[in-house]
């Protein structure tokens, strides 16, 4: 019983980390996309939507099981056992910038030009109007979308089964199917409802914070 | 009053795309002068400003600031100065803009030091003093820490004004600084212009209020089509023969 209950605790462990190294990467990963997506150089901002159309228009289990085999298949590097988990973080990352770097323009897009324009009039630089003056707004603008995102995110970890990294599903189908019960499942989908409980939490804190200026 | 040239626009010229906007605007500024510009909408005034202070790019003429080229007219077209020497000349000229453009995540005391504090490297506590005396000067002292969606529009444009002033231009342009406002709070916004008139800053005032215009300034512009139709005094302009510009200033004059 207590291996069982460490088994799924290893699991939820694993999830959790590879929620937050996602973030980790993808939410700055996701505005360089954008700025790539805004660029006024052709080339770029078409490899950009490019890159966009396949990670949103492909089933990210399929991305996941291709970043797993393709240094195998395409230079053919023997595939490490530690290599699961990195494919899983570089998967989802690449993943889950591109739907930021849409959330992330359409924020930056919404700005009224007057706050460029008053930033330039009063001197500030293009990078200082970017951080100072047009990024803290666009945070403000883009917590709902990204609230929602994170979500999907949370219950997205579960993919990871393809590649059987031992995360909480994984590990849970597994003693589902040993013990021929679905108290593991049933653990499991309880995890993923109180994670996201907490996140959601977390993320209506941070819209709180924001809220002193319209 | 020492006559030293502020500001000199030569033979402006703007379009967009197939629209000539601006076809021959000359304009001089000396120290202390209060110049306002009139005409009808879409006569160019916001285009005027918006390359005097370097949002657009005229196409034609030049632009110069205390004797320095900003753009300078060679051949055809505008040649600008190199960013280092824009950086420097965008110092000595401030906008304030019809609709505020204050930065809503900052307080009223944070829209009027950070600029002093990260452009133009002033210590944080000399910018604070200077921005509270402003605050003082345009009745705003309780409204240090407020943000602008809590103030009247009224309250965000003698904010916007301050913000502005903190920086020390030499010469401050205003497009409109009243239209976006109720007759209530316009009153409160032209009291603090004409006290910086009395001050003798030199300012460009784009406006629609005539008897302010008449009051204030040193000088009219009447601006139709691109064009400078008539410049003068404020007695001249009213007085004049000009039935365009009769007609204009009748047709505001309620
Ligand atoms: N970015 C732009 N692109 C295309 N046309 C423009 C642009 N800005 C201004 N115009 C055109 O230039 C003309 C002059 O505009 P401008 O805003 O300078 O007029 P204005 O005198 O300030 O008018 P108002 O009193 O209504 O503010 C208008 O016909 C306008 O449509
Ligand atoms: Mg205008």
């Amino acid at each position: 019983m207590s291996t069982t209950f460490m088994q799924l605790l290893s699991g939820m462990v694993v999830s959790v980390e590879i929620f937050l190294l996602t973030l980790l990467f993808s939410l700055p990963l996701g505005l360089l996309v954008s700025f790539g997506r805004m660029s006024r150089n052709r080339i770029l901002q078409g490899l950009v939507k490019v890159y966009i159309a396949i990670m949103r228009g492909t089933p990210l289990m399929l991305q996941l099981i291709v970043v797993y085999f393709a240094p195998f298949y395409i230079f053919g590097i023997p595939i490490a056992p530690e290599y699961r988990f990195i494919a899983v973080i570089i998967a989802f990352s690449i993943n889950y910038a591109a739907y930021f770097a849409e959330i992330y323009r359409a924020g930056i897009e919404s700005m009224p030009v007057g706050q460029y324009e008053a930033a330039a009039v009063l001197g500030y630089s293009k990078s200082q109007t970017f951080f100072k003056i047009i990024f803290p707004q666009v945070i403000k603008r883009i917590l709902p979308p990204v609230t929602n995102e994170t979500i999907t995110l949370v219950k997205d970890t579960s993919l990871a089964f393809v590649i059987a990294v031992a995360e909480m599903f994984t590990i849970a189908k597994q003693i589902s199917a040993k013990q021929a019960s679905v108290t593991a499942l049933m653990v499991a989908g309880l995890f993923y409802f109180v994670f996201n409980y907490v996140v959601a939490f977390i993320m209506e804190k941070f819209e709180k914070k924001l809220s002193y200026y319209r | 009053m020492e006559d030293r040239n502020l500001l000199t626009i030569e033979h402006m010229k703007k379009h967009f795309g197939d629209t000539s906007v601006l076809f021959d605007i000359s304009l001089k500024v000396n120290k202390g002068e209060v110049v306002s510009v009139i005409g009808p909408s879409g006569s160019g005034k916001s285009t005027l400003l918006r390359c005097a202070t370097l949002l657009e790019e005229m196409d034609d003429g030049s632009l110069i600031y205390s004797g320095r080229y900003a753009a300078k007219s060679e051949g055809d077209k505008s040649v600008y100065a190199s960013k280092e020497d824009l950086r420097k000349i965008k110092r000595s000229f401030g906008l304030v803009f019809q609709n505020f453009n204050l930065f809503p995540h900052y307080s009223v005391i944070q829209n009027i030091t950070d600029a002093p504090i990260s452009v133009a490297g002033v210590g944080r506590e000399e910018a604070v003093s200077k921005a509270r005396q402003l605050l003082d000067m345009f009745g705003l002292s309780d409204k240090e820490n407020a943000y602008p969606c809590e103030l009247s529009g009224g309250q965000q444009q003698r904010v916007a004004i301050a913000r502005a002033l903190a920086l020390e231009p030499e010469i401050l342009f205003f497009d409109e600084p009243t239209s976006a406002l109720d007759p209530l709070l316009t009153g409160e916004v032209l009291s603090v212009i004409r006290r910086l008139a009395d001050e003798h800053m030199t300012m460009v005032i784009v406006t629609h209020e005539m008897e302010f215009a008449r009051e204030v300034s040193d000088r009219i512009l009447f601006i139709e089509k691109g064009y400078v139709v008539e410049e003068g005094t404020p007695e001249e302009l009213f007085a004049s023969d000009n039935p365009r510009v009769r007609d204009f200033i009748g047709s505001i004059r309620k």
